[in-house]
């Protein structure tokens, strides 16, 4: 098996790379802010938002993408007001992959954080008051870097779930090599050809080793969660 | 008037209520376990909210139901040191007294822990202290917010005995030199004798 990676494979790679950490970045403040108000707000309608945020993991992922195409299409009712406020088409491009890949790792990433977030021991919150803290320094202070390893255990373990997504993002913006094809895509597009068995098994080695990676960080941090030992950030 | 407090609060099906109107240094606040004595202090600390009633400490109202008055906890200047202590855990011991460390407080970081014996611990984090140095840190956390009263639950539990008269001492002193009023929750007697002026007994249910 021939191992040396090619210039396109490394494209491929660096898409990936690229097209995950940016839908872990801007997927991170939202799915916080979604962790947040399950964990502590109660509101009529929750459990509905705690079943839509969890809607991409049992969905399949192809009716995720087609829900994308209909939202963020050139007609859709967001894809329309983007291109004509902003310029800004998703479709078939790099950033519709990243969209994607976001929305499908949202249910992890939420889940992770939601737990730690409800780890924090609400006393400290309060003893921080008492000591004239306001709810912003609380938080700041006390609630985030508390509940931080859990939210970097849903970072990484969101970021190897948009390595390997897959069915939402083809069906939202198809196969372009250079734009839209990250790994899982060029594994599916090397299976279709004839004698391409080597790219197939150099991209899964790569696969399996990025989320692999990603998901030994996740567990790590979850452990610290689950054993009270904070990091010392701030 | 040091204390005018008279709060009613109903918690889980049963009525917590304190009526006490006194000018003393010390009020023990003293019944068995799970009478409310704790929701007590959360109340004129501002953790929980009565159903009724008003609490005001050194002249100052900081809840009045019938006028619409409820200082929230982070204005009271309550120097609330509490049964569990809640020192930060992901915090050094001296972030941990800068936390609260307001403009205007009569004492300075030196001086509390001179007072306390706790300046060789600055560095250290909380859950490497003793139970008798954590209740001293908190002491001083407490006291570095500035206070303009302190609320003491039960701060002898977690100490050993070889300990408890030292802070019970520095309990006396706290009363005697720095003269805040200390509203104090017990189950001891004993305890109750010898720091308060007042005596507070709240009925078993």
């Amino acid at each position: 098996m021939d191992f040396a990676l090619s210039p396109q494979d490394w494209t491929v790679i660096g898409l990936s790379l690229k097209v995950s950490l940016v839908a872990v970045a801007a997927m991170l403040p939202v799915a916080f802010a979604l962790a947040w108000i399950l964990a502590r707000w109660r509101f009529p309608g929750k459990l509905l938002l705690d079943a839509l945020v969890h809607l991409p993991l049992v969905v399949p992922p192809v009716v995720t993408g087609w829900l994308l195409l209909l939202l963020f299409g050139i007609n859709g009712p967001i894809g329309s007001l983007l291109d004509r406020w902003f310029g800004i088409t998703l479709l078939f491009r790099w950033t519709g992959a990243a969209l994607a890949a976001a929305i499908m790792a949202m249910p992890l990433m939420v889940r992770a954080m939601r737990l730690s977030i409800e780890s924090v021991d609400r006393r400290l919150e309060q003893a921080a008051q008492t000591l004239g803290a306001s709810p912003l320094r609380t938080f700041l202070s006390i609630s985030l870097p508390l509940s931080l390893p859990g939210v970097l255990a849903g970072a990484m373990l969101g970021f190897a779930r948009s390595i390997g997504e897959f069915g939402a993002t083809i069906t939202f913006v198809s196969d372009i090599p250079g734009e839209t094809r990250t790994l899982p895509i060029a594994i599916y597009a090397a299976l279709q050809v004839p004698g391409a068995e080597a790219a197939v098994s150099r991209f899964a080695v790569i696969s399996v080793l990025l989320s692999l990676g990603a998901l030994l960080m996740s567990e790590l941090l979850a452990r610290r969660v689950a054993k009270g030992r904070m990091p010392h950030v701030l | 008037m040091s204390f005018d407090i008279a709060v009613r609060r109903r918690l889980d099906g049963r009525d917590i209520a304190l009526t006490c109107r006194a000018d003393a240094r010390l009020i023990a606040l003293i019944g068995p376990s799970g009478v409310g004595k704790t929701s007590i202090l959360n109340m004129v600390a501002g953790l929980l909210t009565p159903d009724e009633g008003h609490v005001a400490i050194g002249g100052e109202r900081l809840f009045d139901r019938a006028a619409g008055i409820d200082v929230p906890p982070a204005d009271r200047h309550a120097g609330y040191l509490f049964q569990d202590l809640r020192l930060f855990p992901h915090m050094r011991v001296e972030q941990n007294l800068r936390y609260g460390r307001r403009p205007g407080g009569n004492l300075s970081q030196d001086e509390v822990l001179t007072f306390l014996g706790i300046g060789h611990l600055l560095h250290r984090m909380p859950a490497t202290l003793s139970g008798g140095e954590a209740q001293r840190v908190a002491i001083g956390r407490a006291l570095l917010s500035a206070p303009r009263f302190l609320l003491m639950d039960e701060p002898l539990s977690g100490v050993d005995r070889a300990r408890r008269d030292d802070i019970l001492a520095l309990i006396e002193r706290l009363r005697d030199e720095m003269r805040l009023p200390i509203l104090y929750v017990t189950h001891d007697m004993r305890e109750a004798e010898r720091l308060a002026d007042l005596i507070v007994e709240m009925p078993g249910g």
